[in-house]
């Protein structure tokens, strides 16, 4: 039974780390808390839905225009509703909200509330000791390793990341010493949604495409990255996992109470903001920005 | 002048007492509230069998009411009852008071069917559900008859009778098992998703079960909305389950059926999922939901009666799609309400109550009787059993919903096998075969 929960917690940790990766890059480098960042994954998910199954492209093919599609509507939405009211936070809390739903909408009035789907990138199972994954969990699991070292090495090793980096520690200095700030601001959102598109592209053959998918997503996004500290990416990634595996051990130990697992999840996130309010790692948070 | 003041100001009274204070059977319609999820198949199959019936109803002249003929006029309601249930209390209220229908057809979750049930019964119409099956919203009429007497069930029978038919479903699967795997103790895990519906459901898999000579793998709830149960299903292979019994309305019968089918887990599904009766399960499982099975009400070929064929073909030719039982509209607008009005020769809702009550007639899926409690108190709510309504069993066979039950069912000892037309064996899937094939 250890060995399943390992295996399983380590399956959902990911995509919740795939999740919360590119959600608290936009907030750790940008300043910008994006609720509409599973709304992106949403309609990431619609887009390769209608590239597969109405157009008829292949997989990693529509996984690619998605990606770039939801990429370009990430930097409209920024454009036009969010750079003018950056500096108002809770402005910008509410009208990312304001966005999500609306996208939810459309989808709803194009595709209707329809449960949908779209082919597995990597169909069949892997059996490790009497225990099956199916493949393309076990990718998720690759790819957000992947994804992880990816961002890090861009903010580490880029001049990119530098420019992120600085702006994130002091927009004020970063603009005087003759960074465009919101061209930063810019392209960190735009480095996000993508990251929220491509957890779409990996996810999504997993689950059940419909216009609500991105709620549930949503509050466990913000479980994490309030768990690992906000705007850390190691808390994100750690918080994950944690998230994960305390999901695994209700669904094993308590079957009964299988639908209290998200429940068990937010519980843990509450203990911890009560012995350490920061989040697990709100100090190294302000080292690696 | 003052006279034509007066006399202007008269005229403009009474047109605005002919336009607003009278009811709407002043008008030659009979005006249908339809009330569902609208932007889900559950709400789009109602309205899709509201259509067909009003249609029907309308090329034969309208429905008479005393002397004269009156048509039938379809009012749409999303009532949103999947995300929110005051949008459904909602659009309970804009049916009765501004678009003021005279019957009402639909509703499908319970929590929200309870809810505008109470609304209909304040304003006294008659309310005829399709969708919910809940044993509660039937026994509220039978305790509180004068309040709850305008409410009837449509579709599909109870969860009580529901629950019967799936552990006859469970029992059959469990002997073609018994019979061709050679497995003597059949293991059942047990998984409902966390829902009012389901927890009658749960407690009886604990009691009958083990009567049945079945044991209880263990039993797991998810959520209903639960996007990933690989966990569940890693549990349910360990616990060394033969059939996995479902009991799902919601989204994550998808979900479990592909994850179970991606990692060919060998145990055979058979039980409730209601997403598993759309013709678009197939395509929303990519194939992966094959050999599940699954109660039903309709499925192409199969026969429960003369009346069957003639709607399912129809509603297929219209639609594209085998009808689901919250398209069962049609049979709640034709059979019940419409020969209820003409026998009662009015639209006043208690002379219609006391014909519908005590009417018994056929329906494409069977035969309608409304049952009484065992005080012999009216429940309105439908008689399951042979000769009645008693679903199908149906499993998805490479792409294909087919009938498999009752396929030589004898309901009780001396009583005659039911086999419906169109009705094909079950099928082991191969995987299961693999496993447990000596």
């Amino acid at each position: 039974m250890i060995l399943d929960i390992i295996t399983s917690g380590l399956i959902n940790g990911s995509v919740y780390a795939l999740l919360a990766i590119g959600f608290s890059l936009s907030f750790g480098a940008a300043r910008i808390v994006n609720l509409a960042h599973t709304a992106f994954y949403m309609v990431a998910s619609y887009c390769i839905y209608y590239a597969t199954h109405k157009i008829g492209l292949h997989p990693v093919l529509a996984m690619l225009v998605a990606i770039i599609l939801v990429t370009l509507i990430g930097l409209v939405c920024y454009k036009l509703f969010i750079n003018p009211i950056r500096e108002h936070e809770a402005a910008v809390l509410i009208a990312t909200i304001a966005i999500a739903m609306a996208m939810q909408e459309i989808m709803l009035l194009i595709f209707t509330g329809d449960f949908l789907s779209v082919p597995a990138l990597v169909k069949g199972y892997l059996n490790i000791i009497g225990m099956r994954i199916a493949y393309q969990q076990v990718l998720t699991i690759g790819v957000a390793l992947l994804i992880l070292a990816g961002v890090w090495a861009v903010l580490m090793k880029t001049r990119l990341g530098l420019a992120i980096r600085s702006t994130a520690q002091d927009r004020e200095v970063a603009n005087l010493m003759g960074m465009n700030e919101s061209r930063v601001a810019m392209i960190t959102m735009g480095v996000s949604v993508g990251l929220a598109a491509f957890a779409g592209a990996v996810v999504v053959p997993l689950t059940v495409v419909n216009p609500h998918m991105w709620m549930h997503p949503l509050i466990f996004m913000l479980a994490v990255v309030v768990l690992g500290g906000l705007g850390s990416l190691k808390g994100s990634f750690v918080g994950a996992y944690i998230l994960g595996f305390a999901e695994s051990i209700v669904v094993f130990l308590l079957p009964m109470g299988a639908f209290l697992k998200g429940s068990v999840a937010l519980s843990i996130m509450i203990l911890v903001l009560l012995v350490r309010p920061e989040g697990l790692f709100g100090i190294a948070f302000e080292e690696e920005r | 002048m003052k006279t034509m003041r007066f006399a202007l100001g008269v005229l403009v009274a009474i047109c605005l007492v002919m336009t607003i204070g009278f009811p709407a059977w002043a008008a030659d319609t009979i005006k249908v509230g339809v009330i569902g999820p609208m932007n889900f198949v559950q709400g789009k199959s109602h309205w899709n069998g509201a259509i067909m019936a009003a249609e029907d109803m309308n090329a034969r002249g309208g429905i008479q009411v005393g002397k004269k003929k009156m048509n039938v006029e379809l009012v749409k309601a999303d009532s949103n009852e999947f995300l929110s249930i005051t949008d459904a209390t909602n659009a309970m209220e804009l049916l009765l008071t501004r678009r003021k229908v005279d019957f009402i057809v639909g509703g499908f979750r319970t929590e929200a069917v309870l809810a505008m049930q109470d609304m209909a019964m304040d304003h006294k119409k008659i309310f005829i559900g399709v969708g919910a099956a809940s044993d509660e919203i039937c026994t509220r009429v039978a305790e509180d008859y004068d309040t709850y007497k305008y409410w009837f069930r449509g579709s599909p029978f109870n969860s009580t009778f529901l629950g019967r038919t799936s552990f006859i479903h469970l029992g059959t699967v469990a002997a073609i098992l018994r019979m061709y795997l050679k497995i003597p103790t059949i293991k059942t895990a047990v998984v409902g998703e966390k829902a009012m519906w389901t927890e009658s459901m749960i407690k009886a898999c604990e009691v009958y079960l083990p009567k049945m000579g079945m044991e209880i793998a263990g039993i797991w709830r998810p959520s209903p909305v639960a996007t990933d149960v690989t966990a569940e299903l890693s549990a349910i292979q360990r616990s060394g389950a033969h059939i996995v019994f479902t009991i799902f309305s919601s989204s994550v019968g998808i979900t479990f059926a592909r994850q179970a089918g991606e990692l060919k887990i060998p145990a055979a599904m058979v039980g409730i999922n209601v997403e598993a009766q759309k013709d678009s399960f197939w395509e929303a499982t990519q194939g992966m939901g094959n050999y599940l099975m699954t109660l039903n009400t309709y499925a192409r070929g199969v026969e429960q009666n003369e009346l069957t064929a003639p709607f399912v073909n129809r509603y297929i030719e219209r639609f594209g799609e085998t009808p689901t039982y919250t398209a069962d509209t049609y049979s709640a607008i034709i059979y019940s309400l419409a020969p209820a009005i003409e026998e009662a020769g009015t639209l006043d809702s208690d002379k219609i109550v006391a014909i519908l009550e005590n009417r018994e007639y056929a329906v494409p899926s069977g035969r309608h009787k409304y049952m009484k409690d065992a005080q012999g108190r009216h429940l309105h709510d439908l008689t399951w059993g042979p000769g009645y309504v008693t679903s199908l069993g149906v499993q998805w066979q490479d792409g294909e919903l087919k009938g498999v039950w009752p396929n030589r069912w004898k309901a009780a000892e001396g009583l005659p096998e039911i086999t419906y037309k169109g009705i094909v064996p079950y099928k082991i899937a191969p995987w299961i075969i693999e496993k447990y094939k000596k």
